[in-house]
């Protein structure tokens, strides 16, 4: 295999996590609500996932699990965030948190113990002769060919359905939403927790097929850069796509870099992920500041309809 | 609560047949009681332990137990206190950096990483000048934390300024670059050679080490602490700085048409907030650990976020909860004889934090029977 082959399958595999954990913020934060504990749910969703899966020895039931569980916590946010109005920065800070902490603590007893298996992969045999793409095709698992099916779907959801309209009018405008019928905090809260649920999802697939096995703050900060990348990808899930596997790249050519017996000490190739990010939302800000940026209008403001009657 | 004027409701009749049933209650949002009551802090704090006893029980073990470990831990012997003293300081620092930073909204969650360089910066004072005399290396040692910590602070609050870059993502990013620049250097040039491998930097002498209360470990950090309270009260309450940070923290909008440059004021509060977790960092160093190494902080720079949100940015508040919160961790540490890992006091955390903020919207609700 040619290392830009290898590079790529690197770079979607470091990129998966990223691009669900992306895929949950967008969703989030299309309805109008912050999502910043994305570090704190990724964890929980892999801690989830490892102690289900090590002890009852099924993938399915592991995943589902770690899907139930951040839907949960999301719900706790949208609770947090909708009914009462608390302040949503805050919440997302203490999910981090508190799932940080949590995480750590109820993975205490499984730490180090490598999982049983890993994601299956889908045979594709008749792509085998294909140069690159038969290669590539061959090595990923069920949850990137999930998260690709995810962003096609994703994206006519929001552009090309009336559900998709509603969740736009949710997070631009939710008062003339409200007038015009919409379920403004129904609305609010079917995403943020499929929001969550999907960033739990990233997690999972951390350690399925990322990092084999639980360690206290595995994430490394992964849920945090998502939290940037919803920002890169404007909001957008065909530009998230772009935006999480050019991260998960950046994120493996350090190591390849390492591999290759570089002089620069492995410290400063993992740091290139975090750096980057500030520079490209630097750069971003730079060039769009006097464009939209497609932020939802109303993100981070809760929805106080005027009492009726 | 009386009907608004204006609310049209109070001149209708019921409807017919639903008054008094449980379902006409409804909840009613009154945005105008904007100060939470005094309480909420400490109803927050029990029902955290109340929720985070479930998850010690489904793991098998007693809360009560647990909880009385890590409240002897903390405060039962003289040995315990000092040691939540010790921890209390670098989180009354970074925890009053945030305040600071907080009163004019803008997020700084970098603390851990700021801390962690000003940690750096002092312990290059003892690598490159070693053999300062005390007065000195300390004051070295402070001013480089200082700067260091503001610094990273400085590059927060840039590209907030002039990039529309939203600070909490650069903060925390800068965390994770100060984590591994600190790594690098404990494993690298400033490993010590006589330390059998061991990462960290050789110790520092007694001069380049902060003086100690007596035979405890509680060292004069607790001073720099003590005056940086005393001068944020002043600043905050006397200056014309502190009434244009209030004036921004109240409404920005009139701030703004008031002629204060916010810009200015947002690099001014970074570098405030950057530089007070510096000295938490150049502190530890120089007080606690008396070297750098790896894990030189367990989480002050997050722990410090609830400490400044829990004190209402109160300058009294602040010293209470980092005492607390010192406890917390120190607590933490103490059920590890138990075999229960340390980030039990972490959970405790974020559970504090989720009933706070919860506790602050939730006395702005009122059950109302509808007409």
């Amino acid at each position: 295999m040619d290392f830009t082959t290898q590079l790529l399958i690197a770079a979607i595999s470091a990129g998966t996590p990223l691009l669900l954990a992306t895929l949950g913020g967008i969703l989030t934060e299309r309805a109008g609500i912050i999502q910043l504990g994305a570090e704190g749910l990724m964890l929980m969703g892999a801690v989830t996932t490892c102690i289900v899966y090590i002890r009852s020895g099924n993938l399915i039931l592991a995943l589902l699990s770690a899907v139930a569980i951040t839907a949960l916590l999301g719900m706790v946010h949208s609770f947090l965030c909708v009914t009462l109005r608390a302040n949503q920065t805050m919440s997302g800070l203490a999910m981090t948190l508190f799932g940080s902490g949590l995480s750590a603590y109820v993975g205490k007893s499984i730490s180090g113990i490598p999982l049983p298996g890993s994601l299956p992969k889908l045979d594709l045999a008749a792509l085998k002769p294909v140069p690159v793409l038969g290669e590539l095709f061959g090595r990923l698992d069920m949850l990137t060919w999930f998260s690709l099916l995810l962003v096609l779907v994703l994206h006519l959801l929001i552009h090309h359905t009336s559900w998709g309209l509603h969740l736009r009018a949710v997070g631009d405008n939710p008062a003339t939403a409200d007038v015009m019928g919409i379920r403004v905090q129904l609305i609010r809260y079917c995403y943020v927790t499929a929001g969550a649920a999907l960033i739990g999802l990233a997690g999972a697939d951390m350690v399925l097929a990322y990092a084999p096995t639980w360690n206290e703050g595995l994430t490394a900060g992964r849920g945090w850069i998502a939290v940037g990348l919803v920002i890169f990808a404007r909001w957008n899930p065909l530009r998230a796509l772009f935006c999480a596997y050019f991260f998960g790249a950046l994120d493996s050519l350090g190591f390849r870099i390492q591999l290759l017996g570089s002089a620069v000490p492995s410290y400063f190739l993992k740091m290139i992920p975090y750096v980057v990010t500030i520079l490209v939302l630097m750069y971003l800000g730079y060039r769009n500041r006097n464009k939209p940026s497609g932020t939802p209008e109303s993100l981070g403001t809760p929805y106080i309809r005027e009492q009726r009657f | 609560m009386s009907p608004k004027p204006g609310n049209e409701s109070a001149t209708l009749p019921p409807l017919a047949g639903r008054s008094g049933r449980w379902y006409s209650l409804r909840l009613e949002y009154d945005s105008s009681r904007t100060r939470s009551p005094w309480w909420t802090p400490i109803l927050s704090v029990v029902l955290a332990l109340l929720l985070c006893a479930v998850f010690i029980a489904a793991n098998g073990m007693s809360p009560l137990v647990v909880y009385e470990k890590m409240f002897r831990g903390a405060f039962g012997t003289s040995y315990g206190f000092t040691e939540t003293m010790v921890k209390a300081i670098p989180l009354l620092l970074c925890g009053l950096g945030i305040a600071v930073a907080y009163r004019i909204s803008v997020w700084n969650i970098g603390a851990e990483g700021q801390l962690t360089v000003g940690a750096m910066a002092a312990t290059a004072v003892t690598i490159y000048f070693p053999s300062l005399s005390s007065f000195w290396s300390i004051t070295l040692m402070l001013v480089f934390g200082t700067a260091a910590g503001a610094l990273w602070g400085l590059m927060t609050a840039v590209p907030r300024t002039h990039f529309g870059v939203n600070e909490l993502i650069t903060s925390l990013m800068l965390n994770y670059v100060a984590l591994l620049a600190l790594d690098y250097v404990v494993f690298g040039p400033w490993k010590d050679p006589k330390g059998f491998n061991f990462p960290g930097s050789p110790m520092f002498t007694a001069a380049q080490s902060l003086p100690v209360l007596g035979s405890t470990r509680l060292h004069i950090g607790l001073i720099f602490g003590l005056v940086a309270v005393l001068i944020y009260y002043l600043m905050i309450r006397f200056t014309r700085w502190g009434y244009e940070l209030r004036l921004i923290g109240a409404n920005p909008t009139a701030a703004r048409y008031a002629g204060i440059h916010i810009k200015k004021h947002i690099i001014i509060v970074m570098l405030i907030s950057g530089g007070l977790a510096g000295i938490a960092g150049m502190a530890e160093v120089s007080g606690v650990t008396h070297k750098l190494m790896q894990g030189i902080s367990p989480g002050y720079g997050y722990t410090a976020i609830i400490v400044a949100w829990l004190a209402k940015l109160n300058p009294l508040g602040l010293v209470v909860t980092s005492i607390l919160f010192g406890g917390l961790i120190v607590g933490g540490y103490s059920v590890q004889t138990i075999g229960l890992p340390s980030s039990i006091s972490e959970m405790l955390q974020g559970a504090i934090l989720f009933f706070l903020i919860a506790g602050d919207m939730i006395h702005r609700f009122r059950i109302r029977r509808s007409a």
